[in-house]
Order: C-alpha cells, then sequence, then structure tokens
C-alpha cells in the first residue's frame, strides 16, 4: 500500500500527543491498559503501556526514552528502537499525531 | 454455560426509535417502541453507571436518532464522567452549530455520520426525506470543523452500489477519519425490503474493487471498514462478534438484548433494565445464556472448525430465514437451509419494487 502522505520518519526530536478521540486508559476489571479509539478498544500491551503514559504533548520521543531508561535496565538504543516502531506504528493508526 | 462470561466491551444505548429519516433496512426492529415506552433520563444513567461498573469500555449512542432526545449531551457527560469511550451514531439531521456545542462541551470522542447515496437526490429518496443530504454536508462539514473525528457510514445494496467510488470521494472531501461502505443485513426492514435492496454479484464485486482502489490510494489516511453482504459469503458473519460475548444492546423501552433484532425471535423472554442490572442479565439470564458459546449449536456447527470463528452465524437470520431461530445461519453453505439464499438471489425481480419505508405501523400487514 502507498501513502500519499509521505511523513518523515520519527526521530529523537519527535513531539506526539494522543489524537482527539484516542486515548489511553486502564481498565479496572479487566486490569489491563486499553488504547481507546474510534469504533473500538485495542490492548497495549505492559511495554506500550510504559511509553503512551509518557506521551503528553510535551516530552519529546527522545526524552521518552531517557525516562524509560532510567526506569528499567534495558540499553538506551533497545528501548529507542521500540519507542519509533510503536510511535509510528500508532501514528500511521491515527491513534497518535505529530504535535 | 455455568463459566462466568467475560464481561462485554461495548454498550449500544438506543436511546429512541424516533427518527426524521426512513431508511428501508434500517436496523431497528418492525415494532418500533414509542415515545411514551422511553426510559427516563434517571433510567440512562443508571444503566450507564452499570455499564461502566461492569467494565463496558465504550458506549455507543444510537437510535432511531439519539440526539432527538433532549437529554443526550447530559448522558454523554455523564458516561464520559465514568470513563466511558463516547460515541454518537447519528443522521445528522438535528446537528447545528448549537446542538453539536453542546456535545462536543459534553465530552464526546467520535461521531458516525450515516449517508444514503453520493447524490442529494438518491439520497433524500431513499431516506424518505427531502432536504436530508443538505443537512448531512452542512452536519459533516461542523463535525470537523469542531475537531472531533468522523466516521461516514454508507449502506449498500442495489440502488446505490454503482457509487461506492463518489462516496469514497466523499469521505475524502469531507474530512472524514474512517469511512464504513456495509452492505445490507437482511433482517427486519432490510428482509421486508429485499427485493429492492439485494444487489446482484456483479455489484458486489464492483464495490470490492472500489474499496481496494481507494484502500491503495487512502494508505493510512483513511480507514475504510468494507461489510461484505453474506448472501454471497462461504460462511456467515459473527453476528455481534458472538451472541452474549461483546455487545449489550439496551432498546429504548429498556430491553437489555445480545443484539437490535433479537426481539423477534418469539417465545423469549426479554430482561429489562427497570427489573434486574446489567450484570445480572449479561451473567445469568436465560436470553444470554441462550445462544452463548457452542453448547447450543446443531449439526453441522458442532462439529464445525469454524464454530468459534463465526458462531454459527446470526439467530435472528437463521430465524427469519428457516424459522427456527437455533438452526444453522442458511447463509452458509454448509447449512441445511442454504437454498433460501440461493432462490433469494435467483428471484430478484429485475426491476427494484417500491420501498417499504421504515415508519411506525408500516410493517403491519407483514
Ligand atoms: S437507518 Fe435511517 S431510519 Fe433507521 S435510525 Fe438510521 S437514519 Fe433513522
Ligand atoms: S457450519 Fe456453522 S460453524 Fe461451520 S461455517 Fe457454517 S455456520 Fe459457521
Amino acid at each position: 500500500m502507498s501513502d500519499t502522505t509521505a511523513t518523515t520518519p520519527f526521530s529523537e526530536t519527535t513531539l506526539l500527543r494522543f489524537a482527539r478521540g484516542n486515548r489511553l486508559q486502564y481498565d479496572r476489571v479487566r486490569e489491563q491498559w486499553f488504547i481507546q479509539a474510534p469504533e473500538r478498544a485495542f490492548i497495549a500491551d505492559p511495554n506500550a503501556a510504559e511509553v503512551l503514559q509518557l506521551i503528553d504533548g510535551k516530552r519529546t520521543l527522545g526524552a521518552i526514552t531517557d525516562k524509560l531508561h532510567q526506569k528499567f535496565n534495558a540499553p538506551r538504543e533497545v528501548i529507542l528502537r521500540d519507542t519509533l516502531r510503536l510511535t509510528q506504528e500508532l501514528a500511521d493508526k491515527q491513534v497518535l499525531t505529530v504535535v | 454455560m455455568s463459566n462466568t462470561p467475560p464481561p462485554p466491551m461495548s454498550l449500544l444505548a438506543e436511546l429512541t426509535h424516533r427518527c426524521p429519516l426512513q431508511c428501508p433496512y434500517c436496523s431497528n426492529p418492525l415494532q418500533l417502541d414509542a415515545r411514551t415506552t422511553e426510559l427516563s433520563t434517571a433510567d440512562w444513567r443508571r444503566v450507564i453507571e452499570q455499564a461502566a461498573e461492569m467494565g463496558v469500555l465504550q458506549v455507543h449512542f444510537s437510535g432511531g436518532e439519539p440526539m432527538a432526545r433532549p437529554d443526550l449531551p447530559e448522558l454523554v457527560a455523564h458516561a464520559v464522567s465514568l470513563g466511558l469511550y463516547t460515541n454518537l451514531i447519528t443522521s445528522g439531521i438535528l446537528l447545528n452549530p448549537k446542538t453539536l456545542k453542546a456535545l462536543s462541551d459534553a465530552g464526546l470522542d467520535h461521531v458516525q455520520l450515516s449517508f444514503q447515496d453520493a447524490t442529494p437526490e438518491q439520497a433524500d429518496y431513499i431516506g424518505g426525506m427531502a432536504g436530508a443530504q443538505a443537512k448531512k454536508l452542512e452536519a459533516a462539514r461542523l463535525i470537523v470543523e469542531d475537531g472531533l473525528p468522523l466516521t461516514l457510514n454508507f449502506v449498500i445494496h442495489r440502488q446505490n452500489a454503482e457509487r461506492v467510488p463518489a462516496m469514497l470521494q466523499m469521505a475524502e472531501t469531507l474530512g472524514a477519519r474512517r469511512v464504513e461502505i456495509a452492505h445490507t443485513q437482511y433482517y427486519g426492514w432490510g428482509l421486508l425490503n429485499r427485493d429492492a435492496l439485494l444487489p446482484s454479484r456483479t455489484q458486489l464485486e464492483e464495490t470490492e474493487r472500489a474499496v481496494a482502489q481507494a484502500r491503495a490510494r487512502f494508505g493510512t489516511r483513511i480507514a475504510i471498514d468494507f461489510v461484505t453482504p453474506d448472501y454471497y459469503a462461504d460462511q456467515p458473519k459473527p453476528c455481534m462478534g458472538g451472541w452474549g460475548q461483546r455487545f449489550l444492546n439496551v432498546s429504548p423501552s429498556g430491553k437489555v438484548l445480545p443484539c437490535h433484532a433479537a426481539e423477534s425471535i418469539p417465545g423469549l423472554h426479554f430482561p429489562s433494565v427497570q427489573e434486574e442490572t446489567l450484570a445480572a442479565i449479561w451473567q445469568n439470564s436465560p436470553l444470554f445464556t441462550l445462544y452463548r458459546g457452542t453448547d447450543w449449536m446443531p449439526e453441522p456447527c458442532q462439529s464445525c472448525a469454524f464454530k468459534e470463528q463465526d458462531w454459527g452465524g446470526c439467530r435472528c437470520q437463521a430465524l427469519a430465514l428457516t424459522g427456527n431461530a437455533s438452526a444453522t445461519d442458511p447463509v452458509c453453505e454448509r447449512a441445511p437451509g442454504h437454498s433460501v439464499i440461493q432462490q433469494a438471489i435467483a428471484n430478484r425481480p429485475a426491476v427494484p419494487p417500491a420501498f417499504r419505508y421504515r415508519r411506525y405501523g408500516n410493517a403491519e400487514t407483514a
């Protein structure tokens, strides 16, 4: 599939927020994180939820990576790679949008 | 089934059956609930609270036309305050800057706006209301201007199938995020009007091509949800994601149903929010346990590999076409009753008959 809106790939300086009508939500009944989006709710795995909880329209993806690097004992480049991949995927689904 | 079922994901809140339009494929039952039987605001507030408590994540405010209820913004605000995702399913006829602002201020998350066709003359004819299309176009403009994500919904049939490319173009021009190209489901009003609605296989294939082309063109900008007509499929759809598995439907008068057509099944007791809690109905009512899971299934479903994929199809369709709600959905090519589908296709009249419009009392002689 081709996309006519050629977007630049995300980087450490990319700033994201949730698009209107999309949000991260903890479901107390199922004890799981969900992404609430138009006409559907899908599960956010624990790693994705860690990233998404830090998305606030003010922190860059680099800053989010730093925070996760402090919190977890994983190499920074691995966290960065996963963060970029996850956020790109969710931006394609129009859950996240560039500020 | 003795196990406690997982909680439902969605509540379909049918606030009213009143609607300014009269689409001949409307998913409302043939026997429409009268205004005098509608639940009060307090009842709906309680239903929404119970839904949130049991684990519902999304509330779809629907109808009829839910904007015909002046308490809609209050109900949306209440759902939002409980952390529920709120979706409005509307014809857009009653939407203006003032009514939209009230909903937007209440915290509404998303709007699904229905269109009957791409051209005004045809659209107004199908919806049975002059001037409807102009109002809908203005509604779409206002929704996008407000910044709310918008889904356009088109129900497809033989009298509009050729304009699917124009419908997809409309979604792009109007700034929609999603568009549903949904072939008609043939129960209730749709079944009553089947000869006027059922497309030919060629028409169906053309809609499939149009959708594939638009998907390639739109990429990730606009998502297309395509619902095929199961008359031309070899296997039914998992109706509502399986009976009593994902959805709760509350009718205008407070009946709690596994799907919006369930009231057509005779001999069942339909529990009401006036008498029991949603959770009790979901978990224990005979209505919800009746066709939940696979224990109830006849052959060929019982020994079929797909039984947890499509859950034996639609109970209301099985009833309408075979007279037995517990039968395998005749849409399935393995079903003993499958010939009724082939006959319906073979007997399509060359010229579609006049619509039996969806109106109070208009199905009486059916
Ligand atoms: S399908 Fe048409 S008549 Fe039925 S509720 Fe929707 S807009 Fe109204
Ligand atoms: S036999 Fe039953 S379970 Fe199997 S495909 Fe047909 S409807 Fe589905």
